[in-house]
């Protein structure tokens, strides 16, 4: 216990331990965070859900804080409707069952780019007659264009940029651009704006909801892909697949290492030999390629990669560096002591040879955790990651796929890798300092 | 000269019984080492062809994809449209069938297996089943040699100035403890544990998203320059980034290691008389500190060359490099066991080579080393 403070007390004299305790707290925080405010079912829907669920997002859009670094403003995406009150309407009853439905939108939209589209999702519910909407838009500088008028379905999806009548009534081919410019000088109108609905329903259950929906170029804290999924949820559920690929592999490969490096040196004889030769075939084996065979061929489930990782990563190099610090041990006076007063074989593995090497398995372990949390973002990348899992490495083979970083959409990459970067980055660093704490042949140097 | 003992004829007999006997070690060694390698390459490849065939499904993908393939072509081609329904259909069958012939669908997966085994361990690579190369050939051998030139030359450059650049570079901080470079190199030893494609990613968004002046990724540009010294000079605009990749993402940890290694030999007691006897620095370091690390640089050396042949997949990937490392990738996307294997096999053979040439290299750079002495 003592020896344990020391040795704490030791590590924290390193900075480099201290930034790297703090990232990987800062993960763990993250990665409890994402779990309890998503749970895995609600992240799964949402990263797997398509147009249905993410339809009130624009695409390609960028996270909304890029305004703070940018002179000109982008435009803020949002969505509103009638249903929770967001957009205030006023129903008034007429005669025969009849009713009119008024409903006003104001917004103010200040940004120097156009925003990608603009959406009305109407909804309603009638026997025969279809109920009947209009739209008017209201610039700030005092025109009224007339949008559309549309006999209701029960489910009715209404895009401004793709009205042929509204084109022509126009004469343009881009409305966006014509709703919110003037056309005398073709610049951007800045200011406040305003949806006028009028509705008529003709029975006396039907009824109609609307809800407005505007696609900015921006869009939340971590903006979205060409799925118009909000990268918040990979970006948060990301971080608890990767620490827990990057320490189960880590403790796995680490852990099984000694253990076997340890019994085949207590052993010794044939069970030493079968231990050596496996460590040989495997050493041939190519890694990466048989991983990604496996990704290719049997499944892609984090388990099964997370199973094969660990099963050939144990038979490697470090098996004979342990072998042979085990061959030092074993001669030791202590395990003398221990086989005198007759302690069995598995006794001296687990309770004098394993726990004396702890140190050395301590600072390796935790630098070895980086290169899993990459290995999965690499496989990733090659289009082998978790099909139902959202990572990190799936946002970037994403915006790979898409060319993000030849259109310019940096954030999209620019966001996973700098938290990739920083795990590998704060466990490298714990590691390197554990290193020097623990290996005392270090420490002087 | 210094010690004479007994009858000169006694002394020649002795030699030529102790010349006898390190030949006779140095056989026995040999062979067993050399057998024991075979076992483990065998052994190796075995196992990539079977994790390659998937216990067998590749199989039944293949025949789908040959079904597939077959009927579509067929369908699609004019002569056929005009045939019997029953003509077609035979047509149909026969030309899956002598497909399936020349993949070798028809003969069982155990028998294939030893096959592929036996053809790979004596280097007939055959053909391949889906790829080809750029050339237009299915031989396995030429899609191998036509992917190699481009994987020696980006592995190559940044890999060999990697080593002698962080030996140079380790040296001299060995000689410089704790100064403020030897401390940055401590500092900056923690990215290495950023793989390279992740470099990658980040220098394409510098250099050729932001200020557009380098390549995307590619080896030439297209279509490529006929003038060799523009295909040169176009070259290497292209392997800039991949190589500043790969050198960027080892080039602390490597220069930290080789130091620490350095340091721990500088230390030692000989090291210390050779520096109270006042030799020169460079002396002190070449015979004194480098000459006793030679077999572990060695070591790092040899696995640096054949860590050239397997290229850098994701790297290549990356940059659209048309190396081996991608080649494989490919491969293994298309199922096509013969590529895999023979790329397998060819590294087998090369780190089997290189580990036995390493015990004789051992013996030769240090004389406290036997080869097979115990």
């Amino acid at each position: 216990m003592k020896a344990l403070r020391n040795s704490l007390s030791n590590l924290l004299k390193y900075p480099s331990a201290v930034v790297g305790l703090l990232v990987i707290l800062g993960l763990v925080f993250i990665a409890v965070y994402a779990v309890v405010t998503i749970p895995y079912g609600e992240a799964i829907r949402m990263w797997r859900g398509g147009e249905d669920v993410w339809y009130q997002n624009p695409k390609f859009a960028a996270p909304a804080w890029i305004n703070l670094f940018s002179s000109k403003k982008y435009a803020e995406s949002f969505s509103v409707k009638t249903q929770d009150g967001s957009i205030p309407r006023e129903v008034t009853p007429g005669a025969e069952g009849t009713s009119t439905m008024d409903a006003t939108y104001a917004f103010t939209f200040n940004s120097d780019y156009l925003p990608q589209d603009l959406i009305l999702y109407i909804s309603s519910s009638y026997e025969q007659k279809q109920p009947f909407i209009s739209a008017e838009w209201l610039t700030p500088d005092g025109r009224t264009i007339r949008i559309a008028n549309l006999a209701v379905s029960q489910k009715q999806t209404y895009r401004f940029a793709q009205d042929e009548k509204l084109k022509t009534k126009l004469r343009t081919d881009n409305v966006i651009s014509s709703l919110f410019t003037d056309p005398e000088t073709g610049r951007i109108v800045k200011g406040e704006y305003q949806l006028l609905l009028s509705g008529v329903t003709f029975e006396p259950e039907s009824n109609m909801d609307v809800e407005f929906v505007f696609h900015g170029q921006v869009f939340g804290l971590a903006g979205t892909d060409q799925q118009r999924r909000d990268l918040m949820v990979p970006l948060l559920w990301g971080t608890p697949v990767a620490l827990a690929f990057g320490l189960l592999a880590a403790l796995g490969t680490s852990v099984l290492t000694m253990v076997i490096a340890a019994v085949g040196t207590w052993y010794g004889g044939w069970v030493d030999q079968l231990i050596q030769r496996i460590t040989e075939v495997n050493i041939v084996l190519p890694f990466l390629s048989i991983l990604i065979m496996i990704g290719t061929f049997y499944s892609r489930s984090i388990w099964v990669i997370l199973s094969a990782t660990i099963l050939l990563s144990i038979f490697t190099g470090s098996i004979i560096a342990y072998r042979s610090t085990f061959m030092q041990v074993k001669e030791s006076m202590y395990i003398e002591a221990a086989k005198a007063y007759g302690a069995s074989g598995p006794r001296i593995v687990f309770l004098y040879l394993i726990p004396r090497m702890i140190p050395l398995l301590i600072p390796g372990l935790v630098s070895s955790v980086p290169a899993f949390v990459f290995l999965e973002a690499s496989l990733a990348v090659l289009g082998l990651g978790d099909p139902v899992l959202p990572t990190w490495g799936k946002i970037i083979q994403d915006a790979n796929a898409n060319g993000a970083l030849y259109r310019g959409y940096y954030y999209w990459i620019l966001e996973p890798a700098t938290l990739l970067m920083i795990t590998g980055l704060g466990f490298a660093m714990l590691g390197f300092a554990l290193d020097r704490v623990f290996n005392p042949k270090l420490r002087d140097i | 000269m210094a010690v004479v003992t007994g009858t000169p004829t006694g002394n020649v007999e002795a030699k030529k019984r102790a010349g006898n006997s390190a030949v006779l070690r140095v056989a026995r060694f040999t062979i067993t080492r050399i057998l024991t390698l075979a076992i483990t390459v065998t052994i190796s490849v075995y196992l990539t062809i079977m994790i390659a065939n998937m216990g067998g499904y590749v199989d039944t993908i293949m025949r789908g994809e040959i079904r597939d393939r077959v009927t579509q072509t067929i369908a699609n081609s004019p002569s056929a449209r005009q045939m019997d329904p029953e003509v077609r259909a035979k047509l149909i069958r026969d030309t899956i069938a002598s497909e399936e012939e020349r993949v070798g669908l028809n003969v069982p997966i155990a028998v294939r297996n030893f096959r592929y085994l036996s053809n790979a361990l004596t280097l007939q690579l055959g053909r391949a089943h889906n790829m080809t190369s750029d050339s237009g050939s299915k031989t396995v051998r030429l899609i191998l040699l036509e992917r190699l030139p481009p994987t020696l030359l980006l592995m190559g450059t940044s890999q060999l100035f990697l080593f002698f650049s962080s030996v140079l570079l380790a040296l001299n901080l060995s000689r410089r403890y704790g100064s403020f470079w030897d401390k940055l190199v401590v500092a900056f030893s923690p990215t290495s544990a950023v793989p390279p494609w992740f470099y990658g990613i980040f220098l394409i968004l510098i250099f050729a998203a932001v200020f557009k002046i380098l390549p995307f990724g590619g080896m030439v540009d297209s279509p490529p320059p006929s003038n060799p010294v523009d295909y040169g000079l176009s070259l290497l605009k292209h392997m800039l980034l991949p190589a500043a990749s790969l050198v960027i993402s080892s080039f602390f940890l490597s220069i930290y290691n080789y130091r620490t290694f350095f340091l721990i030999y500088s230390s030692e007691d000989y090291v210390e008389m050779a520096k109270a006897k006042g030799l020169p620095s460079r002396d002190v370091e070449r015979r004194y500190i480098l000459r006793p690390t030679l077999p572990n640089i060695i070591t790092n050396f040899a696995l640096l060359i054949i860590s050239l042949w397997t290229g850098a997949t994701i790297t290549e990937t990356v940059f659209l490099w048309p190396g081996l490392g991608r080649t494989l990738f490919q491969a293994i996307g298309l199922y096509d066991i013969p590529v895999i294997v023979g790329s397998t096999i060819i590294y087998a053979y090369l780190l089997a080579l290189t580990v036995f040439m390493l015990d004789f290299v051992y013996a030769l750079v240090d004389p406290r080393v036997k080869v097979g002495g115990k």
